[in-house]
């Protein structure tokens, strides 16, 4: 049986709004701890950079609060009128998982809704300590989330919710990197140079990749050597270099199975094979910024071929 | 009216020192189960639905958008001779109820005959014009149906309401199940309980029974009105578990006759549609027009015998609660029998002989409008205040037509836990019965529904009822 076209787009809704609730989750957890080791003003700067990889430093700004993690921890999780906190993703992900209760398992479903309950009733996010346990909470619900869609069938509807969370982590972490590199390294200052230690491990930690970041770089926290890992490295889930690899993969599966395959499958072979050619050096000698400003529109125009080519309605 | 000198169908008359023989082992189950065990029990299915999302939304009532309804532990039992008895009774009132159908949007032999005044049908707005003259594929009208019931005494059952438009519960049949299997599984060894899990596959055999001849491996699809419609979680648990699609208005079309939905690798042809919206939704070219539900031309495949509707449209005059009065005339006509299923004495307000008895007896009564649902516009004579009663009063000698009464009757009352520790509280019953091309099901079990505060009659999930899981026993109780 062929699959709805409105239950296809509902999937790969499902899976961008959970990968995107998970990264706003990871994204205030490692903002906390930076506010917390730097002193003032730079944990304004730390909450003001989370705005700024979230892109809602301008929506935050017309609420007219001071950027503190008060304010800021709030409207990235519960604010209910900030389409981007983690309450309105989880709210779009339930409505998307609804409206296909039937391509989705038991389990996957009570993921979903027992993170918007989480959510649901809770009116304050109260001091770093609660903030931290709510997002260990949703970081758990979106974890035990993709388990079950680990174990669903094998079939297009597991497929499309694993496309879609590959292009929101791909673009997710591509402003988690520009946004950073810009902000830590002011104009005139290389890449070599002294670096603010914490401000470097809060990006590993916003992709989970500081014990990773060990394994495969002896030299101590660099720039450039994170750079590569979260750009070049497809060992890391969340680097660039394995979101291209993965939306691939993902794209020839469902090709397999429903027989539809065309601009989408061409736009992701053509990004793999750029991107494996390009060497860390080399993008950062071209210029970081622009490299990864392109990636996020190809990203887009990738998400506007996936529409097309599955009929979404 | 109280639960006072009501049956009670575990306790009997003689409370909970001397329950019916046939019950002694459920009455000491109940006995020796802790009530807050009981409650623990309880609470972790109602904390069990709220996580699958069994949830139902209240129309007027934005605070509580998302509810579950009160899940009660205690079950009630039906012994295999009363379900014997009433499944004859449930088979030929179904069976009368698409005959009917059949006659009316046909030949009318039962109008001719002068069975039913004429004006009652064909003024009444749910005869839907629209589908005069079209034969169903099969001859099938009301596929689905749920037939209200209430009970007064040990073998005294009647029919409170008939159901053959979309009637829903049949999934919280079978997620009360799912839960008292999980939560009492000591009663399932006590007992020999008729298994309801069967119902998806039945519903699915029915669905295929009636796909339009020549087509070998028909589509069925289950249509909803989307997720914001208070019974989504059922529509979406039964094509779930029919293994079928569950489609929106939006994602089908209707080309040349023949209806498709649109998927990935384009569209689809459809053969049965279980629709759970209302005929005005079906097909704005046909019915209203200004409907953003439905799929325009929807009817006209309909017509042309290409898509089978469960049900099919116009049923709502099967019905109708003005109907209703006329059911044991209308089984008479059509089974040549007497009706096995009595109906509750009715009074047609329209009739000014009626409703002059209505009048003069309003505290006495219970008053429903004629096209009313959902326990709404409804007066309970006996629990209502005076001022309510005059308002009714006011309503009735404006538009008689509109209204209906019944005596109020000492309903069946089953062990319910509540605050205070078990007490009686009064049930209804629907059971679901099945017709396809080939025969009629009755799936040994349904919906049984509870008035959760003390003497209150109301059973509506909307007016703050509960359900049970129904047992039917498949040996002799012990």
């Amino acid at each position: 049986m062929m699959m709805l076209s409105r239950t296809a787009a509902a999937l790969y809704w499902l899976g961008r709004y959970v990968e995107r609730a998970d990264f706003i989750a990871r994204l205030v957890e490692a903002t906390i701890r930076l506010d917390a080791l730097s002193a003032r003003p730079a944990g304004e700067a730390a909450w003001q950079s989370a705005l700024a990889v979230s892109y809602t430093d301008e929506a935050f700004a017309a609420t007219g609060h001071p950027a503190v993690q008060a304010h800021v921890a709030r409207f990235l999780t519960l604010d209910a009128s900030h389409p981007g906190s983690i309450i309105r993703c989880l709210e779009m992900a339930r409505n998307n998982a609804r409206a296909v209760r039937t391509a989705l398992t038991r389990e996957a479903w009570t993921a979903i809704n027992r993170a918007w309950w989480l959510f649901a009733n809770r009116a304050s996010t109260g001091g770093a300590t609660e903030t931290l346990n709510l997002v260990e909470q949703i970081k758990g619900e979106t974890r035990g989330f993709e388990g079950a869609t680990h174990r669903m069938m094998r079939n297009e509807a597991t497929l499309l919710i694993q496309l879609g969370a590959a292009v929101e982590r791909a673009d997710n972490t591509a402003r988690l990197v520009d946004v950073k590199y810009h902000l830590l390294l002011p104009a005139g200052e290389s890449v070599g140079g002294a670096v603010d230690r914490d401000q470097w491990t809060t990006i590993l930690q916003t992709v989970s990749a500081v014990t990773a970041y060990r394994w495969l770089y002896s030299e101590g926290l660099r720039p450039d050597n994170v750079i590569d890992l979260l750009v070049s490295r497809s060992e890391l889930p969340r680097s660039l270099a394995a979101c291209v690899e993965e939306t691939v993969t993902l794209l020839s599966q469902l090709a397999k199975r429903t027989g539809l395959q065309g601009e989408a499958d061409r736009m992701a072979r053509a990004r793999l094979a750029r991107c494996q050619k390009a060497r860390t050096p080399d993008i950062i000698v071209g210029g970081l910024h622009e490299y990864l400003e392109t990636f996020i529109t190809e990203n887009a125009l990738l998400d506007s071929a996936i529409a097309r080519q599955f009929r979404f309605l | 009216m109280g639960s006072r000198g009501a049956f009670d169908e575990i306790w009997g008359h003689g409370g909970p020192d001397a329950p019916r023989a046939e019950f002694s082992t459920l009455s000491q189950w109940i006995a020796d189960t802790p009530a807050d065990e009981l409650q623990r029990r309880q609470q972790s299915a109602e904390a069990a639905f709220r996580q699958l999302g069994i949830t139902f939304a209240v129309y007027g009532d934005s605070d509580a958008a998302e509810r579950i309804i009160p899940f009660d532990i205690v079950p009630r039992i039906f012994l295999q001779r009363e379900w014997q008895k009433l499944s004859e009774g449930l088979v030929q009132r179904v069976e009368a109820i698409n005959a009917f159908l059949e006659d009316i949007y046909g030949a009318r032999r039962i109008l001719d005959e002068g069975i039913i005044p004429p004006e009652l049908i064909l003024r009444n707005e749910q005869f839907r014009p629209e589908v005069a003259g079209i034969r169903p594929p099969h001859g099938v009208w009301a596929h689905i149906c749920g037939i209200d019931l209430v009970r007064t005494g040990p073998d005294e059952f009647y029919v409170l309401e008939d159901n053959a438009r979309t009637p829903s519960g049949v999934s919280y049949m079978l997620e009360n199940r799912e839960a008292m299997i999980r939560l009492c599984p000591e009663l399932f060894r006590d007992f020999r309980v008729a298994p309801v899990d069967s119902y998806p596959d039945m519903l699915l055999e029915t669905m295929r029974s009636v796909a339009p001849s020549g087509r070998a491996r028909p589509v069925c699809v289950v249509l909803t009105p989307g997720h914001f419609n208070s019974a989504y979680y059922e529509h979406s648990f039964l094509a779930d578990s029919m293994g079928v699609e569950l489609v929106e208005a939006a994602d089908l079309v209707v080309d040349d006759d023949i209806v498709y939905m649109e998927t990935i690798a384009g569209r689809v042809r459809v053969d049965v549609i279980y629709r759970r919206i209302d005929d005005d939704f079906l097909d704005p070219l046909v019915f209203k027009p200004d409907s953003l539900l439905g799929v325009p031309g929807l009817i006209a495949a309909y017509r042309a015998g290409n898509v089978a509707l469960l049900n099919a449209p116009g049923n709502g005059i099967a019905d109708d609660k003005a109907i209703y009065s006329y059911m044991p005339e209308i089984v008479r006509f059509y089974s040549g029998g007497e009706a096995r299923l009595p109906n509750v004495e009715t009074w047609r307000c329209r009739e000014p002989q009626a409703l002059k008895y209505v009048l003069d007896h309003l505290p006495e009564l219970v008053v429903k409008l004629v096209d009313g649902s959902g326990g709404y516009g409804m007066l309970v004579g006996p629990t209502a205040s005076s001022e309510q009663i005059e308002t009714f009063r006011a309503a009735l000698i404006a538009e008689p037509h509109r209204y209906i009464a019944q005596p109020t009757l000492a309903l069946s009352t089953v062990p319910t836990l509540t605050e205070k520790g078990l007490a009686p509280r009064h049930v209804d019953f629907r059971p679901f019965v099945l017709t396809g091309s080939d025969k009629v099901r009755v799936v040994p079990g349904g919906l049984t529904r509870v008035a959760l505060r003390e003497g209150s009659l109301v059973v509506n999930s909307s007016q703050g009822g509960g359900t049970k899981d129904s047992f039917v026993l498949l040996g002799d109780a012990a």
